[in-house]
């Protein structure tokens, strides 16, 4: 015998909830654009592991020992992991993956830009880790405190996976590093290519990312692009320097009075092009997709053919 | 290849191509009950429970797997969430600390 309520009232019931730190749970009424928002943003997380599964595995096979091979299958196998979580924490909310992978392959969905470069030595799976996957972690601790607890249980269960994937990257590239010279120039030229697209995963600056307000309010965000950029750029600074490599930016260098690394302007028209389709591999990411999505249809139809010759059995018998 | 992609704010739990979903739960050791983890698409419970190891259990972190098909799962309304559980609220005598007793007694 539930009271009906008008939806402004059940709006401001739903702010209030969040308000005193209540997570909303998939059975909870929910504004539709609270919906639709967290809907959009876990696929487009769920794709980003997906996708980001190729960059690096491209390198299994040319892994330089076992002992790499055998991490760096590890490592791909959790991205797929990771993008399933997401896939199901994103089907409590009423959709299912079948369309999430569709709108992926449609080009209708998004997944983080820095999946469209491509991975051109050994280096960048190091870079990818230490950089790459530094930066997720960044912002995936934050979200391990967003106000949907589906998705706020799988970033807890990813960010712990994760750590070793870091630490793996920055194991490689300190191998590289202090390696022969031509080993070492690889991994700089790795850092390079990979700081600033790094540096963008953060998304847009605050002043221009116009849904930054409403998530914050709503909780689904927890802390701002920028912030959680200087917090990136502030904890890689000193591994940098461990690591003996340099960060390609003239204008970092610490602020006394701010208290954190000052950083040069980042090229936002770069970034604009790669979301916009027109990244190194755009093209050749979603194709892949594509590719494992038809050729995988006649093993999961088989599968399904198989269940319903077994359910007929059973009740036959 | 199934239906057109649907606008993704489009609730939809209608039947597609894809196999059909499973609620996952652990057993983390010996001793402790299963708990869920999440869920999964698989064909059947066999192949349900192998994706399950695969994908829940990469670190350890079970030493049993039950899996049920999401659509069995009944759930309580969270809208009634208070007049199904505020009754025990003014129940404090079911509590120990609702009882005085000499403080030096081990009771």
């Amino acid at each position: 015998m539930s009271p009906t309520y008008s939806e402004e009232s059940r709006e401001l019931a739903f702010q209030e909830a969040i308000d005193s730190d209540r997570t909303v749970e998939p059975r909870d009424w929910m504004p539709e654009r609270y919906r639709s928002t967290m809907i959009r943003q876990i696929a487009q997380h769920a794709h980003s592991e997906i996708i980001g599964m190729q960059p690096e595995g491209n390198w299994i096979t040319r892994a330089p020992s076992l002992r790499r091979k055998a991490i760096l299958l590890a490592k791909v196998q959790d991205e797929a992991g990771h993008g399933l979580y997401l896939y199901a924490a994103a089907e409590t909310l009423g959709v299912e993956r079948r369309e999430l992978t569709d709108l992926l392959i449609a080009g209708r969905q998004k997944y983080s830009s820095i999946f469209n470069y491509p991975t051109l030595t050994w280096a960048d799976v190091g870079a990818i880790g230490w950089l790459v996957d530094g930066a997720a972690i960044t912002n995936q601790l934050a979200l391990t405190k967003t106000s949907y607890g589906p998705y706020a249980r799988a970033m807890v269960r990813i960010c712990r996976e994760e750590s070793f994937h870091q630490r793996q990257g920055f194991e490689l590239l300190a191998e590289l590093s202090r390696g022969t010279k031509a080993q070492h120039e690889m991994a700089q030229d790795a850092v390079n290519r990979w700081w600033w697209p790094s540096l963008m995963m953060f998304g847009p600056p605050d002043t221009e990312s116009p849904n930054t307000a409403q998530s914050m309010a709503w909780k689904i965000k927890r802390v701002s692009n920028d912030d959680l950029r200087q917090r990136f750029v502030d904890m890689t600074v000193p591994q940098a320097q461990a690591l003996r490599l340099e960060l390609p930016d003239p204008d970092l260098r610490w602020n006394e009075a701010r208290g954190h690394f000052d950083f040069g302007p980042i090229d936002w028209e770069e970034f604009r092009q790669v979301v916009g389709g027109h990244g190194p591999c755009n093209q050749q990411r979603i194709s892949v997709r594509r590719a494992a999505d038809e050729e995988g249809a006649w093993v999961r139809e088989a599968a399904r053919a198989w269940e319903g010759r077994q359910q007929s059995r059973t009740s036959a018998a | 290849m199934g239906r057109p992609p649907a606008e993704p704010d489009v609730g939809c739990l209608s039947e597609s191509d894809d196999w059909p979903l499973w609620e996952v739960f652990l057993r983390g050791r010996r001793g402790l009950a299963h708990q869920h983890v999440g869920s999964l698409h698989a064909p059947d419970p066999e192949l349900a429970l192998q994706n399950a190891r695969d994908l829940y259990t990469r670190r350890g972190e079970g030493v049993s797997i039950w899996v049920v098909r999401s659509t069995e799962v009944h759930a309580s309304d969270p809208d009634d969430q208070g007049p199904l559980f505020d009754p025990p609220a003014d129940k404090a005598y079911r509590h120990p600390t609702f009882y005085k007793v000499p403080e030096d007694l081990q009771l």
